[in-house]
């Protein structure tokens, strides 16, 4: 079980403030999508959760530890990360890929147990990519390397999650098992935070959602409480026609307002 | 899970480089009749066959197996670290600031005051080098900032090295200068072996400690924090590694350029790819690369000995040809 909470937390990132004093309180068992538009302080936000960025003012704790005072292989063993893009630097085998989420668990000498085999086989059935598993990972289509490091964070079995931008260069069919997936993973118990683009996903799967806009947290709630016409107009700049009446929320921007 | 690495690599490598020190020990300049040589290795053997053997061939050929598989190591280290397979030892400058030191100490004569003197310039050069760029490139855990912090370092130990062999004295010392830019093992005694040998396995401990950290930065410098890696600590071993290891090599052997390049290129086909995965074959390959290199440069018939570092740049233009040529497509 993890709570990361953050207390007036603000970021730097050279002369630009990119978060301002961000204050909530992430729970376990929750799906959480973080939302706003490009450049809202978004992937800050999450890369201070991680102890990643240099935080200026505020707090980020974990399970009530100041981040700080907690080792970077004790965090990785809590928070698996997905970073935004799917860069790769080396050609590796996507099973050699993946079980690098094993790494926090394994001792300075000590390789791969079996009992790590088969977290890392599991990982690659839930994300889909288990007939990947002897391809090179550059080699693959956009969509098919996004699953695959998605499976080397579910790797790492972590109460955890962080994701940024899971969904993108997925087809609609591999995004709905993703969010499927993640939401999985809260209802076992975790706290899954993700970045998300798609309102209308985020509507459909989060049980609550972070709405960002220029570094400051400017709604906190529900899905349908963040996700009003006036909210959407106010932070992103467009109309949208929103439906609550079916069996799940539906969100179609239509137009950019000028001015 | 797959092997890691094509099970008969390391076998391989291991015979390789068995068959290069002794193919060092067995050809040379003088012919000795393997006769004579299987009476030295036995104890006996007549004076001549001895001194050539033991005191000439032995040193040269350690030396060989040594500096080789710390510039192999060093150049699979950093291809993972900096994430750039064109990366070897030279691109942090340390080389080139291992040879301004030997430079150095031949210009301004103070290698002429005690052998060890030349080496422990080098060494104290090569770890200057590596300070100064650790201050140039600052926090960043970017390759690129590192990268070229290495360029201005590597740059300004060159300019030095080409300012002594401007202002140097007379034609002699220029050639003496040369010769160490060039790298050679010729006539070398153990003195230098029991120089490099230290420098090379503490140097060689802090790069093989890090592999796993190498294969987590397949993932960016964010992705390999995230699992765990304490990314400071890795590179500070990283940097001390390559200047103590290959600053103790150049300073026996001059500055060998290519081998930690070419080295990798050439096991990697064998292994998963992985940065970790091609350490140990790349320290393998280096030394029997380079052992083999030393007995060409002897066998080659030329008026006066060719520079190993002649034969290895030669041999490192294939490696870029064959990159330009995936590069295009061509092949």
């Amino acid at each position: 079980m993890v709570t990361i909470r953050t207390q007036e937390l603000s970021v730097r990132l050279g002369r630009h403030a990119a978060v301002r004093g961000v204050s909530t309180a992430l729970e376990p068992g929750q799906l959480v999508g973080i939302i706003g538009p490009n450049g809202a302080g978004k992937s800050t936000l999450i890369r201070a959760m991680l102890g990643l960025a240099r935080v200026e003012s505020g707090t980020v704790s974990v399970n009530g530890k100041p981040i700080a005072s907690i080792g970077r292989k004790d965090i990785a063993r809590l928070v698996a990360y997905l970073p935004q893009g799917q860069t790769l630097h080396w050609p590796l085998m996507v099973e050699r890929l993946v079980a690098l989420g094993r790494m926090p668990h394994l001792g300075p000498l000590s390789r791969l147990s079996s009992e790590d085999e088969a977290m890392v086989d599991a990982a690659l059935a839930r994300a889909d990519v288990l007939h990947l598993k002897g391809r090179i990972a550059t080699e693959l289509s956009g969509g098919e390397r996004a699953r695959v490091l998605l499976a080397r964070a579910l790797a790492v079995g972590a109460p955890s999650l962080i994701a940024d931008e899971p969904l993108a260069a997925l087809d609609p069919g591999h995004q709905l098992d993703v969010m499927d997936l993640l939401k999985a993973e809260a209802r076992a118990g975790s706290l899954v935070v993700t970045v998300l683009h798609d309102l209308g996903m985020a509507a459909r799967y989060c049980d609550r959602l972070l709405l960002m806009d220029k570094g400051r947290l400017v709604a906190d709630g529900k899905p349908m409480d963040v996700l009003t016409e006036q909210s959407l107009a106010q932070v992103y700049g467009i109309s949208a026609c929103i439906e609550a009446g079916g069996a799940w929320p539906l969100i179609l921007p239509t137009g950019r307002i000028k001015g | 899970m797959s092997a890691r690495r094509h099970p008969l690599l390391l076998p391989i490598l291991i015979a390789l480089t068995l068959v290069a020190a002794l193919g060092s020990l067995t050809l040379g300049a003088v012919p000795l009749a393997p006769v004579r040589i299987l009476a030295v290795l036995s104890g006996g053997g007549d004076e001549v066959a001895r001194a050539i053997l033991i005191d000439l061939r032995l040193p040269r050929m350690l030396l060989g197996l040594i500096v080789g598989a710390m510039l192999g190591l060093a150049g699979a280290a950093l291809q993972g670290y900096l994430r750039n397979p064109l990366a070897e030892p030279s691109v942090l400058g340390a080389s080139n600031a291992a040879a301004l030191g030997a430079v150095g100490a031949l210009y301004f004569g103070l290698a002429q005051l005690h052998p060890v003197i030349l080496p422990i310039l080098a060494i104290t050069t090569s770890l200057i080098a590596i300070g100064a760029l650790f201050l140039l490139a600052g926090p960043s855990e970017s390759p690129l900032t590192l990268i070229l912090a290495g360029i201005a370092v590597a740059t300004l130990a060159g300019a030095g090295i080409s300012l002594s062999l401007n202002l140097s004295p007379n034609p002699f010392a220029a050639m003496e200068i040369m010769s160490w830019l060039m790298g050679s093992l010729e006539n070398r005694s153990y003195a230098h072996v029991w120089i490099a040998l230290p420098c090379v396995l503490v140097g060689a401990a802090l790069l093989i400690a890090d592999g796993r950290s190498l294969d987590a930065l397949t993932l960016g410098e964010e992705g390999a924090q995230a699992l765990g890696v304490d990314l400071t600590k890795a590179r500070l071993r990283m940097m001390l590694g390559v200047a103590i290891g290959v600053g103790g090599a150049v300073a026996v052997s001059g500055a060998i350029g290519f081998v930690g390049l070419i080295v990798p290129h050439l096991v990697r086909p064998l292994t998963d790819r992985s940065p970790s995965a091609i350490l140990l074959p790349s320290l393998l390959g280096g030394a029997a690369l380079l052992t083999l290199a030393d007995i060409g440069v002897r066998l080659i018939p030329t008026s006066s000995e060719l520079k190993l570092g002649v034969l290895t740049a030669l041999l490192g233009v294939p490696v870029f040809l064959v990159h330009l040529m995936r590069e295009r497509r061509l092949w």
